[in-house]
């Protein structure tokens, strides 16, 4: 999975989240949760998603990279390349 | 503490048969059942007694998602209950508002749906969701509609097995006359469908109803019957202090007048009449009527062949000499709501203040001989003259019986 397949992947597990959210403009620079309505039961949500779908575990200490799309992106890239 | 007396000023249905109340007070008088056939885990098909109300009219995606469906069905009925008599949480105050919800049981969807989850993926614990508790807690249902609507007031749901739907009114006329809140949002609710287990359960006792025809299935009082529909569903009222629903000229659907509340102590399951007896006339004895003064007597009777005969003994020995009381039963049209029953039973009938007809029994084509109550209206509504008073049952496991009495309001 490139960077590209894999924010696509991102964004597809925050929609089921989030689900009245408009994604459409969300800028990867900034932090999700000043862009749209994320609590941190959400962001719980995004982790377990990550893992149901992908078998990825992101440990406690790692959750401050997935802080914005672009530091999700880059932290998943490397577990998820061969996904 | 108060000695006001309290008055229902507002009514939130979701029924199997109807997305308010008049829908569902139509679908009473014209036969419409509301039970379907239905696929549950593990079991296949059952007869049920699905709500079809839009629980996107209140909620966001988002809540739905998070909450259970219990909350929706309560978020859904309080908020339609405030619509109808017209008044907002900024008219009351966020802060004098109370939520008072009866249950039969909360938690076991979300816990069986997370042991079905984690099935999947070898019992692996690290997949049961964070979500869990916050749905599972007893509180849930109504704290979601605190949450829906921002009260500040209390909140919290009465667990009271298939009595609990009364418990609700009860318990909200209470607080009101305790001064814990200027309105409450009081009935019951129930999700229980969503559950395998109720099924399993009630099938292991030989007590779950089967019928190739799911709108015949529900037929208590009836010599075939096979048991019990389960159901969704729920009611809740907006109750207040007769003072403040007249200070700002609030249609009134009658007054509760009397209610009462005791146990068996006698059986994890079976009733008994004695009691069911006593604790309707301790609520006569409340509401200062005699038997022979009720028009309708709104049965819990859920199709089980005991728990019929006896709430019928029961009624026998209190009604014996009342020629002019009539006696219906709505789970034959939408199943047993369980935490709903009572007050989505009783709301079924409080038109018939105004337009004088008992809804029926149906699917009584043959009266079980131990059912035998004077004048229970079968098949077909009933005009009556004038009706003032209806009284409720509503009884359920471990020995919990509920009665509540509606009066016609009269200034």
């Amino acid at each position: 999975m490139d960077k590209s397949q894999l924010r696509e992947a991102v964004i597809d597990i925050i929609k089921s989240i989030a689900p009245d959210e408009d994604l459409n403009g969300i800028d990867g620079e900034k932090p999700l949760r000043e862009q749209i309505d994320l609590d941190s039961m959400d962001f719980l949500d995004i982790v377990m998603e990550l893992r149901v779908r992908y078998k990825v575990d992101v440990p406690e200490q790692d959750y401050p990279a997935l802080n914005t799309l672009q530091g999700t992106v880059d932290y998943l890239h490397p577990k998820m390349g061969n996904v | 503490m108060h000695d006001s007396r309290i008055v229902i000023t507002g009514i939130g249905v979701a029924s199997p048969n109807g997305d308010n109340l008049a829908e569902y007070r139509t679908a009473l008088l014209t036969g419409k059942s509301g039970v379907e056939k239905m696929e549950t885990r593990y079991i296949g098909e059952v007869n049920a007694g699905i709500c079809r109300f839009d629980q996107f009219k209140y909620q966001k995606k988002k809540e739905v998602r998070r909450g259970t469906r219990s909350g929706s069905i309560a978020i859904y009925c309080s908020r339609e209950a405030m619509e109808d008599t017209s008044i907002t949480v900024d008219d009351v105050g966020k802060n004098r508002i109370g939520v008072y919800l009866g249950i039969t049981e909360h938690g076991n969807v979300e816990t069986e749906n997370e042991v079905y989850n984690i099935s999947r993926f070898d019992y692996d614990t690290k997949y049961w969701t964070h979500h869990h508790n916050p749905r599972t807690v007893a509180n849930a249902p109504a704290g979601e509609v605190t949450l829906n609507l921002g009260i500040t007031g209390p909140h919290l749901c009465i667990g009271a097995a298939c009595a609990a739907g009364n418990l609700g009114l009860i318990y909200g006329a209470q607080m009101l006359r305790l001064d814990e809140c200027d309105l409450a949002l009081a009935g019951g609710v129930s999700e229980s469908i969503h559950t395998f287990g109720i099924f399993a359960s009630f099938k292991a006792q030989g007590a779950l109803a089967e019928h190739a025809d799911p709108t015949k299935a529900s037929r208590p009082f009836a010599a075939d019957r096979s048991g019990i529909v389960v159901s969704e569903g729920g009611s809740v009222y907006t109750l207040e202090r007769l003072e403040d629903a007249l200070a700002r000229n609030a249609k009134i659907y009658g007054e509760i007048t009397g209610y009462a509340s005791n146990s068996d102590a006698t059986d994890h399951v079976l009733p008994n009449p004695i009691r069911q007896a006593e604790c309707i006339e301790l609520a006569l004895e409340r509401a200062k009527l005699k038997p022979e003064e009720v028009d309708i007597i709104s049965t819990h009777g859920t199709g089980t062949t005991l728990g019929d005969q006896q709430e019928c003994e029961a009624i026998n020995s209190v009604f014996k000499d009342c020629p002019d009381t009539y006696v219906n039963n709505t789970k034959s049209f939408i199943g047993h709501a369980m935490g709903a029953a009572g007050a989505l039973e009783l709301a079924g009938n409080l038109p018939s203040f105004d337009d004088g007809i008992v809804h029926p029994t149906i699917n009584l084509d043959k009266l079980d001989p131990e059912c035998e109550i004077k004048n229970l209206v079968i098949n077909q509504p009933y005009k009556k003259d004038r009706i003032n008073q209806i009284l409720n049952n509503s009884f359920g496991m471990l020995g919990i019986n509920s009665v509540v009495i509606v009066s016609r309001f009269v200034g």
